[in-house]
């Protein structure tokens, strides 16, 4: 099943060239940009990792377009979406979100009923991708897990 | 033949789940499809330049900046340079694309950040970048405090500097000879990194003293050999800083009498030979006292009746009440 979250996630995926002008969108906006990722797919999952430190007083898509190819390179199974923040008095708030990139194959939710007292049912989604521990979610090999870089001083 | 050849479709390549990747060789590559000219055309250089506004930063740089007639030299030639370059590379004939990072030595106030400005105007319009801002760094904006800090903070300003011109002022700074646990040699080498790397997309201008320059290149040969252009300011004469003044006080809608003119002149051959004299930046602090002293004889004096002419003429007492006349700035 084909996780929508964020901007564009009806489209299909974006290219490169296409993120590249998302993120100049942003840069004209003076919205500072951030990378995230994750390997847990529930929706209600809010804070995601960070990859490195938001990216403040950009001038040109290039840094940041490098960076999301760095975490691509080193989470090729997690997914990976780029934010861009409104500081804007009044607004403070995340105004552009978009997903760079997702596992290769996404195995979905599953319902679950919980009987309660009185017949009663309480439900839940639960993704399949995390029966798994954290880093062996996606992919044959998954990631590696323990030691994961959040992108700080990488070479 | 240009444009046929799959590459216009790139673009829709987005239809495929599998995210694609481009380089900016494969950019680059694309632009070039689009401006290819065959074997016969012939091209206006003129109109190259006009386009790109060469002629426009060039002659800006004429009109705004007094004198450093080697400077300018030095900028008429690179961009005759790059115009041929950019033309020749539409006729196919692949030039490497040259090596664009500067060293700028001069003494302070000689006008290197104004021309790092200029060249970051002149490369866009040239096409050789995309924004042509310019990110001032020192010592302390890209060295850490700690292991792992210097890394990052690097990184983040070269960053910021993609696309543009990285100043980097006082550049020797970075290199502590004699000390073991200083982390500015963990910077020359990430800086070379992307001096190597953004090739494409970013000018790395070196800025500092002669001397100490040289020092630094002696220590650093790797950097000594990835600077393509050493540009030498050389100090303003009196006469030029007389000039630089007179637009100063211009800008301010201020003007000088003609004692106060012969006054800026003396002023300024002394002041030129004592220490701590920092060319374009000195006349500034000068005029600024000189305004004080005006406010002062104007508000204080007998006769507090002026008129618009009062207000905005510096007189010659103003500038011969300074320090500089009785023997200078020794005294401090």
């Amino acid at each position: 099943m084909r996780i929508t979250q964020g901007t564009f996630s009806f489209l299909p995926d974006l290219t490169d060239d296409e993120i590249r002008l998302q993120i100049d969108y942003a840069l004209a906006h003076e919205w500072p940009l951030s990378i995230e990722f994750t390997d847990d797919p529930h929706p209600r999952n809010t804070y995601w990792e960070m990859w490195g430190l938001p990216m403040f007083d950009l001038q040109d898509p290039a840094a940041l377009l490098d960076e999301v190819r760095a975490c691509r390179d080193e989470h090729p199974e997690h997914y990976v979406r780029v934010i861009a923040y409104d500081a804007s008095l009044g607004r403070q708030t995340v105004a552009l979100s978009f997903l760079v990139n997702r596992p290769s194959n996404e195995p979905g939710f599953r319902l679950e009923r919980q009987e309660g007292k009185d017949r009663q049912i309480a439900y839940t989604t639960h993704a399949y991708a995390t029966d798994r521990p954290s880093g062996q979610r996606y992919g044959r090999h998954g990631s590696h897990d323990g030691a994961r870089s959040n992108g700080d001083g990488r070479g | 033949m240009a444009g046929a050849d799959g590459r216009t479709s790139f673009g829709t390549s987005g239809r495929s789940a599998a995210v694609s990747r481009e380089t900016a060789a494969e950019a680059e590559a694309r632009r070039r499809d689009e401006e290819a000219l065959s074997a016969d055309d012939t091209v206006d250089l003129g109109e190259v330049r006009r386009e790109a506004g060469v002629d426009d930063v060039l002659d800006a740089l004429d009109r705004e900046l007094v004198g450093l007639a080697p400077v300018k030299e030095r900028l008429r030639e690179l961009a005759a340079l790059l115009v041929v370059d950019r033309v020749r590379e539409r006729f196919g004939i692949t030039t490497d694309r040259p090596t664009l990072h500067m060293c700028f030595t001069g003494n302070p106030g000689t006008g290197k950040t104004t021309v790092a400005q200029r060249i970051g105007e002149l490369l866009t319009g040239l096409g050789f970048l995309r924004r042509g801002h310019v990110v001032t760094a020192t010592r302390d904006d890209l060295v850490g405090e700690y292991v792992g800090h210097t890394a990052p903070k690097t990184k983040e300003i070269v960053g910021k500097a993609r696309g543009g011109v990285l100043f980097v002022d006082e550049a020797y700074y970075l290199h502590r000879p004699g000390n073991e646990r200083d982390y500015g040699g963990e910077a020359i080498e990430i800086l070379l990194q992307a001096m190597e790397d953004h090739r494409d997309d970013l000018v790395v201008v070196l800025a500092g003293y002669a001397d100490r320059m040289a020092t630094f290149f002696e220590a650093n040969p790797g950097m000594q050999s990835r600077v393509a252009h050493h540009v030498d300011f050389p100090d303003f004469s009196a006469d030029e800083l007389v000039t630089i003044a007179e637009g100063m006080v211009a800008d301010q809608g201020l003007r000088f009498s003609s004692e106060a003119h012969s006054a800026l002149h003396e002023y300024l051959e002394l002041r030129r030979e004592q220490p701590w004299f920092a060319g374009a930046r000195s006349v500034r602090n000068a005029l600024d006292r000189a305004r004080m002293r005006q406010a002062r004889r104007l508000g204080e004096g007998g006769d507090t009746k002026v008129g618009l002419a009062d207000l905005t003429t510096l007189e010659a007492p103003d500038l011969r009440a300074s320090r500089v006349f009785a023997g200078g700035h020794r005294a401090e």
